[in-house]
């Protein structure tokens, strides 16, 4: 090998930066959707390293389900004040109050009503383009979706008739109405995430380690115990030594018993594991082709 | 499913963690089994985990009959499980202590050479299956012929469903002579040819017992060791200018004049001290600072992202090229390219298009189509009415600005484009260019030095 050569996390790199410029470049309203977990966390980087020393020149944006884990909140608003942007944060339940979103009577998840909140912050704000951290190894639907990602006015995807996407030429053009999402990590895997994080030396929130947390067992799942999702007579309730691999809404994400309370030994812990990612999110698993569907009506 | 626990000790990270990426993707027509195959990839190298296993288990019940259907791996929309076909190019990921792997799988069928287009451009290696039974059809010719024409570096022929013929060496000699009859017409200068089973697993990851007559790698071992450290271009160094970097406010009041020039670079190295030409000014400057976030770099290479500063403070935009004095580009209005056309609505002479190549885009109007190439003898069929969707032809065009830039043949990146349809914006169709009839001839001089 010579040394006019980049190893596999400085190519997923390098390829990443180039999209967040063509971004910077192309669109007139761009904004970086910024959550405070793993993958957004590299996409932060990403995106310091795309437009350093000048400043990042995208708005983040949020949608808040109110059923966000505190930490996470907590980190994400400390995070994009230390990088000096500006954070925008749009509401589930401002969205319900306003009658933009419509609960399911019954339904506590608020999974299906971040659609209607993040369109309607992209008709607010007329964003062009929003630049999400999406993995394609995440899952089946994510897989075949291109690194720009085309929707209509109606924000949905169509995956039959997606732009061709060619050598490093991507196609940003889209008229009035429509608006574009762009996924810098698309090749990037869940172990390339945390090698990054390591080799950046990033921060990540706590509740990605190792800590000791009261948990209710359901759906074969062990969930944090909270107001939202109180335990009912007969169920399992456990104070277990834990930490999520991916973080959802705190009443659908699994936590995962695990002692990793470093970087290194979650490395080693993923390199061991047998189920995936998103094996312990509970919102994919309704329907072989629930992502699919959510994607269609305007989700990340 | 039980919550993962804590991984047992001799699972750990492998001793030589991978650090080189393969892209590769696979393709030929329906149901030569190429989802089948990444299926068995995936399985029989033990990157698939327990829950992917459960729903293909799962699905298996509903569709399958019982029997675990593997390419529902990759099938990963509605529409494609249930006519048991793949729609869209799909991408698929997995590591051995090795190398990490990006495979694209590309349908056979409709919208073929958009999806083998799309899924091979950046790709380091093709595979090609065959179905042993039906030996060389269209579509392989096809696919072969693409994949010359995209200069993949290196192909594979899988030749699949051995175990249908019943391993018949003397089949599978018969489909490498028939591929070598043709093989010398074409651009590609390593190929490697394979006998499987991927449905059975025969050759893929593990070597089969059933075909003693062949020697070579199984497929994982050969894309394991298959040589890539030169298929990036690191002679004449090119950097489309993709941002100008400027910061409006800075902390720091060292960076009130920063302005830097961000950018990828898409072929050579750039050193510190170089002199360069900025295209199409041809104004001269040399490089004052190739800066980083990790810090200022003595010398940055192709493909990596960075920002150069240069010594003269000179008008310089996205779009403009940045290239070394040693190699210069090809410079025109006038472009001669090969075209993968991608769109039901037929190219013709005297429309218009946009025309995206590295940072720029331009109008551009198609002056004429030279010819279209007949696939089932690779010849040129000179002066088409118009080039279809799937077409691979010939064509001229003419831009409103000085494009700069390489043979598609010399440099990926600056010897190729995409032209998008106004209106619709769709992309219509990826093109190749010809090298140019002469480097550029700068109307300036050294006056800037």
């Amino acid at each position: 090998m010579n040394i006019y050569h980049l190893d596999h996390l400085q190519y997923l790199e390098t390829e990443a930066i180039h999209i967040i410029r063509e971004v910077a470049a192309e669109f007139e309203r761009p904004a970086l959707m910024f959550s405070g977990g793993k993958d957004s966390i590299c996409l932060l980087r990403l995106a310091e390293k795309a437009f350093r020393p000048a400043d990042i020149p995208t708005p983040f944006l949020n949608v808040d389900t109110g059923h966000h884990f505190p930490e996470l909140n907590t980190f994400r608003d400390r995070r994009a004040a230390e990088l000096g942007g500006k954070l925008i944060i749009r509401r589930v339940e401002d969205a319900i109050r306003n009658g933009i979103a419509i609960p399911n009577p019954g339904e506590i998840s608020r999974n299906k009503l971040q659609i209607p909140t993040l369109l309607a912050a992209i008709e607010e704000f007329r964003f062009d383009c929003c630049i999400g951290g999406a993995r394609r190894d995440e899952e089946k639907a994510r897989a075949k979706e291109r690194f720009f990602s085309f929707r209509d006015a109606f924000g949905q995807w169509d995956p039959k008739n997606q732009r061709p996407e060619i050598w490093n030429l991507y196609n940003g053009r889209i008229n009035p109405g429509e608006h574009m999402r762009v996924f810098p990590l698309s090749n990037w895997t869940e172990m390339d995430v945390w090698e990054y994080i390591r080799r950046e030396k990033l921060e990540v929130p706590t509740i990605y380690f190792s800590h000791r947390r009261t948990c209710v067992r359901r759906q074969d799942q062990w969930l944090p115990v909270n107001d939202l999702i109180p335990p009912k007579p007969g169920e399992r309730v456990r104070e277990l030594v834990v930490r999520v691999r991916t973080i959802g809404d705190i009443i659908s994400t699994g936590m995962v018993e695990s002692p990793a309370d470093t970087v290194d030994d979650i490395i080693a812990e993923i390199s061991a594991a047998r189920v995936t990612e998103r094996g312990s999110r509970a919102d994919d698993k309704s329907s072989e082709a629930a992502m699919e569907d959510r994607k269609k009506q305007g989700y990340f | 499913m039980p919550p993962s626990s804590s991984p047992p000790a001799s699972a750990a990270i492998p001793a030589n963690h991978p650090v080189e990426i393969l892209r590769f993707n696979t393709c030929g027509s329906v149901d030569d089994g190429k989802s089948t195959l990444i299926g068995r990839l995936l399985y029989d190298s033990k990157s698939l985990m327990e829950d992917q296993i459960e729903t293909l288990e799962r699905s298996a019940d509903i569709t399958g009959g019982g029997q675990i259907n593997l390419a529902n791996l990759t099938d990963g929309l509605r529409a494609e499980r249930e006519q048991g076909i793949t729609i869209d190019v799909a991408y698929r990921y997995f590591a051995t202590p090795r190398r990490k792997f990006i495979v694209a799988d590309t349908p056979g069928h409709l919208q073929y050479t958009r999806n083998m287009v799309t899924g091979a451009s950046s790709s380091n290696l093709a595979v090609v299956l065959v179905d042993a039974r039906l030996g060389v059809i269209e579509q392989s010719r096809r696919h072969t012929y693409l994949t010359s024409l995209l200069r993949i570096p290196h192909l594979v022929i899988a030749v699949n469903k051995l175990d249908l013929v019943g391993w018949s060496e003397e089949r599978f000699l018969e489909i490498r002579d028939a591929f070598e009859s043709f093989l010398p017409l074409l651009d590609i200068k390593d190929v490697k040819f394979i006998p499987l089973s991927a449905l059975n697993g025969d050759n893929v990851v593990d070597s089969s017992k059933h075909t003693p007559w062949y020697n070579g790698p199984n497929l994982l071992a050969h894309l394991e060791t298959v040589h890539i450290g030169s298929d990036w271009n690191l002679h004449g160094f090119r950097f489309p200018v993709q941002w100008v970097n400027r910061p409006n406010n800075p902390r720091n009041a060292s960076l009130h004049d920063f302005r830097g020039l961000s950018g990828q670079i898409a072929g050579g190295i750039v050193k510190v001290g170089q002199k360069v030409m900025i295209l199409p000014s041809g104004l001269k400057s040399r490089v004052k600072e190739i800066w980083t976030l990790g810090g200022s770099l003595p010398e940055a290479f192709c493909p990596q992202s960075v920002t150069l500063v240069l010594e003269d403070d000179m008008d310089v935009s996205r779009g403009d090229q940045i290239v070394g004095l040693d190699l210069l580009p090809g410079m025109s209005t006038d472009l001669h390219a090969q075209v993968c056309w991608m769109n039901p609505r037929p190219l013709q002479r005297g429309r218009n298009y946009y025309l995206k190549h590295t940072t720029q885009t331009l109008q551009a109007i198609v002056t004429s189509l030279e010819n279209r190439i007949d696939i089932h003898t690779f010849e040129p069929q000179p002066d088409p009415a118009e080039l279809g969707m799937n077409d691979i032809g010939e064509i001229r065009i003419k831009t409103a600005k000085p494009v700069v830039y390489d043979g598609y043949g010399t440099n990926r990146l600056t010897g190729s484009f995409i032209l998008i349809e106004q209106g619709t914006n769709q992309t219509v169709a990826a093109g190749m260019l010809m090298p140019p009839q002469e480097p550029v001839r700068p109307e300036y001089n050294d006056f800037a030095i």
